[in-house]
């Protein structure tokens, strides 16, 4: 990693990685907001816009649904140009090849996003939803980890200036739980793009039950009793089993969670930088649940699911950077005392 | 005049008996207390929407009246199919008013045109998703004072759903069905399926939230009664 890392740090390529991957983040927010107030169609061309020029669609016209949408377009061009500069940038600027190959993997990575929020729309496919839902958390995961790479904390770690050993048990327990993070984000992506609504309208509880009844009779009595301003398809027992699964994953993330915590605590110290960033995590997490929580007792509010959506995304990628620095921290750098990765002093005694 | 009128008798006897031809009449009732509505209370948020109105309006999911009898419920032949004559069948309507469907249950037959209409002065995108093979989904922009949208679809579907993106509490109901013999219960819970021939059949009363019941008729060459009640789940 010393071989291809610049000597220096170029402080305004970092900023502006961080911008883009920030716009990348609202995008993702204006993504739910899009879907939450089921105004992911209200637009029925693309790339135009009601006929329009996506960019001379008037101001006057964006009601409704078409707001989200709109704006959802708009932000999403934003962050097309941002990459595409950002990928040119590393281009010229970054010595190291992998890095360049990586800003072309998110110009790719975004071009094909666009297409494919496209496609959904002219296709008429709800399933793309979820591909393009699940598509822009790994790209939001990319621009973080480029923003990441650029950063002068990760020039240090490759020089091998900053580095405090991170045990392969612990490194494979916060892989493992990112993991499940990403695969509870698709249950997420399905359940929330296939417009049925709250498959379960209670918590903790579902239907007054630890688990609910999902024969047909059960089914066409939840179907009987729901009444929504917005008119969702009807539930199916699919959809109720997968929001009981997405409950039980989220207890499970949790747990898992706060043994990363736990164990980076004991094994790193409470003071190394990626205790820290696993305490943030944890909290990330309790947010994550009572936010998910609150969904069901609003009812599925617009802004409290949007706001789920971004807290699932901040846990996703925070999971993933704490996996960058500590497989950073561990595969090529000396196992001797040094500083932590933000400065803070560690020492490998606390490993043991 | 007496050789008229023997050819006569022999024609009327040689075409054997004739064929009449009655209707299958009820009224839909509800047991029980249906859910409460709710109020359309982001209809009041649009501008374009809220002028329309001085409160809110009620989702109509439960169309019960005070004698407890039901609308909206589409009753039919169950297994009849192959005998549309919706090509020639008028035209079912459909308007947008009020950033509402209006009506929200109607029931057509294959190949029978359907057109929504707007009445509003804002756009409405006219969203059908169809869910059976054969019916083609489609999504149309609609602009205020704009053409009339015609639709059809070439195969049965129960309750197929219109909505609006724009204004995602407008949503409309359409049940395609493959023969001319069917009824969508009035707001005293009444239908009536007309020139029903004679034969053994299925009747079939479908309600959106409330499932279908059956009842079994035999209809000979007079009018046919079939009532269905439908409970609270």
């Amino acid at each position: 990693m010393s071989k291809s890392a610049p000597n220096t740090s170029n402080p305004w390529l970092f900023r502006f990685a961080g911008l883009t991957a920030l716009v990348t983040f609202l995008l993702i927010g204006l993504g739910g907001l899009v879907t939450s107030h089921g105004a992911g169609m209200s637009v029925p061309d693309w790339p135009n816009t009601y006929g329009y020029n996506m960019f001379a669609f008037p101001i006057s016209k964006w009601v409704g649904g078409i707001f989200y949408e709109h704006t959802h377009r708009l932000l999403a061009s934003a962050v097309g140009l941002l990459t595409t500069i950002l990928a040119v940038w590393l281009w010229l600027a970054d010595s190291r090849k992998w890095m360049r190959w990586l800003g072309v993997v998110a110009f790719l990575g975004v071009i094909a996003q666009g297409i494919l929020g496209g496609l959904r729309v002219t296709m008429h496919m709800d399933s793309l939803g979820v591909f393009h839902a699940t598509i822009a958390q790994l790209f939001f995961i990319l621009l973080c980890a480029i923003t990441l790479f650029t950063s002068r904390l990760w020039l240090e770690l490759a020089a091998g200036k900053k580095s405090s050993f991170v045990s392969r048990s612990l490194r494979t327990l916060v892989l493992g739980t990112t993991v499940l993070i990403f695969i509870q984000l698709i249950i997420a992506a399905t359940m929330r793009h296939q417009h049925a609504g709250l498959a379960i309208a209670d918590f903790p509880l579902a239907y007054g039950k630890l688990w609910p009844a999902t024969n047909p009779d059960a089914v066409a009595s939840y179907n009987a009793r729901r009444v929504s301003v917005t008119d969702e398809a009807p539930i199916t027992a699919f959809q109720i089993k997968l929001q009981m699964a997405h409950r039980i994953v989220a207890l499970v993330i949790l747990l898992l969670v706060a043994a990363c915590a736990r164990q980076a605590w004991l094994r790193l110290g409470p003071t190394d930088a990626l205790t820290k960033l696993a305490l943030f995590w944890l909290a990330l997490m309790c947010a994550q649940i009572a936010l998910g929580a609150a969904t069901i007792w609003t009812n599925k509010a617009a802004d409290v699911a949007t706001a789920h959506v971004m807290v699932g995304a901040l846990s996703l990628v925070t999971g993933a950077l704490w996996c960058l620095i500590g497989f950073g921290r561990s595969t090529s750098f000396p196992q001797t005392q040094t500083l932590g990765v933000f400065g803070v002093q560690t020492s490998m005694l606390a490993n043991k | 005049m007496k050789t008229f009128s023997f050819f006569l008798l022999l024609a009327s006897l040689a075409s054997g008996p004739a064929v009449h031809a009655a209707d299958i009449t009820g009224v839909i009732t509800f047991k029980g207390a249906p859910p409460a509505e709710k109020e359309i209370t982001p209809i009041m948020d649009d501008p374009n929407c809220s002028v329309s109105y001085t409160k809110a309006p009620l989702t109509h999911f439960y169309a019960v009246n005070a004698k407890g009898e039901l609308a909206d419920v589409i009753v039919s032949l169950k297994g009849v199919s192959g005998k549309s004559t919706g090509a020639s069948a008028p035209a079912v309507v459909i308007d947008q008013k009020g950033c509402l469907y209006t009506p929200s249950i109607v029931a057509i037959q294959t190949g029978q045109k359907l057109i929504v209409k707007n009445s509003d002065q804002c756009v409405h995108n006219v969203h059908d998703k169809p869910t059976v093979d054969g019916n083609k989904e489609s999504n149309d922009v609609q602009m205020p004072g704009g053409a009339d949208l015609t639709y059809t679809f070439a195969k049965p579907e129960p309750f197929l759903k219109f909505q609006c993106d724009v204004h995602p509490w407008m949503f409309a109901w359409v049940t395609v069905i493959d023969s001319p013999f069917f009824s969508v219960s009035d707001k005293d819970g009444k239908f009536t399926i007309k020139n029903v021939p004679p034969g053994k059949y299925t009747v079939e009363a479908a309600h959106r939230k409330l499932g279908i019941q059956t009842f079994d008729v035999e209809v000979k060459d007079t009018d046919v009664p079939a009532n269905f009640t439908f409970e609270a789940k």
